[in-house]
């Protein structure tokens, strides 16, 4: 199963690779990865997507937390949660294909953002799964370039991942 | 010459600040003991002031460019902190490993830049496999040419991550006092484990000095080991084990580590099970006690691996379900319901489901488990646990280790047995790794936790010499020796010569059987006796090799001679005395359950006519 591990580490030099470290070290699946700094200059926000069944993902959270870097650390997949990633994709457009991209841009409710006559280049924002409808919607062989964030993630309700 | 950066970070970590120590007094240049400021001092000056301030005792190191800054200071400190040189930075690694796992404290490295670095990494992660409490200073190129490929320069911050509790680059020399303070503290709480603290040179420049302030409370906000057991969970494990019928404790290197081997042998007393060890648990329960049944898993006793799979509970503490123990995890104690105490969350439920976990340190969970035992007034069933103890009793009157004691060459069991009787099991011995490493554990019964030091986890040949070096330093009068085979030996055999400018009178145990025993063991039952170079040929005469280091060498060919020429040995109180014992090359450690067996189907003695009992 898909979980969105979400942490604060540590803003320290070494933090991210011993995260990474970790995961090719124990041979853990990492879907993405995201960082940056919080309000907070000590910390960085990490967001990190794996699989893998109960008992691995059990272990890969028992193994972050002991990381020392590893301040605090929330599986969001465990409740109400929202999940957003944003997708920057560059699409051939041209004769007929740049009016059905155009339509496509708008029901995804995406943004084209660059334009030239033989291309556009579209920005989406969503959760994962929606960045995938919209690679598989572009018909075949009109993507030049994807480039996606990485799912970041919060958890709904008044509480949060704080110290 | 480049300036270091004394720009003060901003606090990112709430360490709080102390009045300086007294002990920051001791140097020239200090400003006094007491008082609002602190005494200034220079990055090398600090490093050996917080190793001071530690109370550490001896610092195991080579010199070398990144580091002789540290090591002036450390010159005109001798008299209070000792350093003793060794012959190559493994050695230091391994001398205070021994010496940490001997008396409980942290052990201490200091090694230059680069190679210095890379050769103490064996020794690190030796030490992270055993959870060995373990500082290791690592000089480092200054800071502006980091990452230049300078001279001696290596990225140990990324090379040791892996095999490090924990480790720092020190970027500024105000945090110097303090990431010393915080390596020690993680390296010796919770579950232990070796921290490098890697230094470039112009943080230890002699002309840059700063105050010192040794913290002496610390709470990292991202680190806090469990202290205690969760009560309701270790409640349910007493009512687990007083209800169980086939009950038997499985204890291992945590047990050790934490001291816990007084509430340990009580409450196995307490509720008369039997109980079995991990080759890093040896000593914290009796061996020579009857409730113990001998070591378990890949070379454990029958008794112990067959008790392990009929028992309906199964009493886990500080043990880690290594794959050596376990064999194949779907044949891993079927029966059992499992409760498990450790201090590391993440070794519970890792490669054994387990059904109790108690996340706490053992001494102080076994305590409570022994204050709800006598609290709650129940006994376990005498009935079912005298039928159990029938079925140990019939599964030990096998013998599993029997051996041919009439034998005209000398059986490496004889050889342990022997020291056995020389030392009156008063003795603590290091090891180095292979068959040599088994018999010991399988013939030297300790009584006492602390004695056994070995290299468990990473199985480090070369590391019982020096670990040797670490124990002797430690306790003087006591008498230390290493077991060894001939090819372990040679690993770290440079390190005679710290033996002899410390005047260190181990004893050296060689069984020297001309192979890489274990290797050619496994070559003998898997590769249809294809011994692809693990012949050890061209091998030194080792009695003129100990003569050559100014020891004495002694060569034992017969069984009739190995009492007497122990007994001359051990006796040589002040000597370091080398004795090359020739054993049998053919003989094999049993019983054995190959790797990705289940723990009952073992491989005992030929001599019992070889079965497989399932």
């Amino acid at each position: 199963m898909r979980h969105i591990l979400s942490m604060l580490v540590e803003n320290e030099s070494g933090a991210l690779s011993r995260i990474a470290g970790l995961f090719s070290a124990r041979g853990y699946n990492i879907e993405s990865l995201t960082v940056a700094p919080t309000n907070d200059p000590s910390l960085s926000r990490m967001t990190l997507v794996t699989s893998g069944n109960d008992d691995i993902v059990e272990q890969i959270k028992k193994q972050l937390n002991k990381l020392i870097d590893v301040v605090k650390l929330a599986d969001l997949s465990d409740g109400e949660h929202i999940e957003r990633e944003m997708m920057l994709i560059k699409v051939r457009a041209a004769g007929p294909d740049r009016e059905e991209l155009k339509r496509l841009t708008e029901i995804f409710r995406a943004k084209i953002i660059d334009v030239t006559d033989a291309s556009y280049v579209v920005e989406l924002t969503g959760a994962s799964k929606k960045l995938d409808a919209f690679i598989s919607a572009v018909p075949e062989g009109l993507i030049t370039e994807v480039v996606r964030s990485g799912a970041t993630g919060i958890a709904r309700g008044d509480k949060g991942l704080t110290l | 010459m480049q300036q270091p950066r004394l720009k003060a970070q901003a606090e990112v970590s709430p360490v709080q600040a102390h009045p300086p120590t007294a002990a920051a007094g001791a140097t020239e240049q200090s400003a006094g003991p007491s008082g609002s400021s602190a005494a200034l001092l220079s990055g090398a000056e600090i490093t050996i002031q917080a190793l001071i301030d530690e109370g550490v005792e001896f610092v195991f190191g080579y010199p070398g460019g990144a580091v002789l800054h540290i090591y002036d200071a450390l010159f005109r400190r001798q008299d209070e902190i000792k350093h003793i040189l060794v012959r190559h930075e493994q050695g230091a690694t391994h001398a205070a490993d021994g010496y940490a796992r001997a008396t409980g404290k942290c052990g201490v490295c200091l090694v230059t830049s680069g190679p210095g670095a890379t050769n103490a990494v064996t020794g690190i992660a030796t030490a992270y496999m055993d959870s060995i409490p373990m500082v290791v200073i690592t000089g480092q190129v200054p800071t502006p040419v980091i990452g230049s490929d300078a001279f001696q320069e290596v990225d140990t911050v990324g090379i040791t991550r892996p095999c490090v509790k924990h480790n720092f680059l020190v970027k500024d020399v105000n945090r110097l006092a303090e990431t010393i303070r915080k390596a020690f503290f993680i390296a010796q709480s919770g579950r232990p484990g070796p921290v490098v603290v890697d230094v470039p040179k112009d943080i230890t420049d002699p002309s840059i000095k700063v105050p010192y302030d040794y913290p002496r409370d610390l709470r990292i906000r991202s680190y806090n080991p469990a202290r205690r057991g969760h009560l309701g969970q270790i409640r349910k494990a007493v009512e687990a084990m007083v209800a169980a019928k086939r009950p038997v404790f499985y204890t291992g290197g945590g047990a050790v580590l934490d001291d816990a081997a007084a509430p340990l042998t009580e409450l196995v007393r307490a509720l008369g099970f039997p109980i079995t060890s991990t080759l890093m648990g040896l000593g914290a329960y009796p061996m020579t006690d009857p409730q113990f049944i001998g070591m378990l898993g890949m070379h454990g006793t029958y008794e112990a691996n067959m008790a392990m799979h009929e028992t309906d509970c199964l009493i886990a503490i500080g043990a880690r379900f290594d794959d050596r123990v376990t064999g194949k995890i779907e044949h891993f104690c079927p029966h059992a319901e499992i409760i498990h105490v450790d201090v590391d969350p993440s070794s519970i439920s890792k490669t054994v489901k387990v059904h109790i976990p108690i996340v706490g340190p053992v001494g102080s969970v076994v305590t409570d488990m022994l204050g709800i035992l006598r609290g709650m007034g129940g006994r376990p069933d005498a009935e079912a646990l005298a039928a159990w103890w029938a079925q140990v009793d019939a599964w030990r009157s096998i013998q599993c280790l029997r051996y041919d004691r009439e034998s005209a060459l000398i059986k490496p069991q004889l050889a342990v047995e022997t020291l056995y009787q020389v030392t009156n099991g008063d003795l603590y011995l290091t090891s180095d790794v292979g068959q040599h490493q088994m018999f010991a554990a399988q013939f030297y019964p300790f009584d006492k936790p602390r004695r056994w030091i070995n290299s468990g986890g990473l199985g480090t040949m070369g590391f019982g010499l020096p670990a040797a070096m670490g124990v002797q330093l430690a306790f003087p009068d006591a008498q230390v020796a290493c077991i060894s085979g001939e090819a372990s030996i040679l690993m770290c055999i440079q390190e005679l010569a710290t033996c002899k400018q410390y005047d260190l009178p181990i004893k050296v145990i060689l069984l020297n059987n001309g192979y890489m025993g274990m290797v050619r063991q496994w070559q003998e039952f898997f590769y249809e006796s294809r011994y692809a170079h693990s012949y050890v040929d061209a091998l030194p005469d080792f009695v003129a090799l100990a003569d050559s280091f100014g020891h004495v060498g002694m060569r034992v060919e017969r069984p009739g001679d190995l009492e007497a020429a122990m007994q001359e040995a051990f006796a040589m109180k002040d000597r370091l005395v080398f004795l090359d014992v020739v054993v049998d090359p053919t003989e094999n450690v049993y019983p054995m359950i190959a790797a990705g067996k289940g723990q009952h189907e073992m491989h005992l003695p030929p001599t019992m006519s070889e079965r497989e009992l399932a």
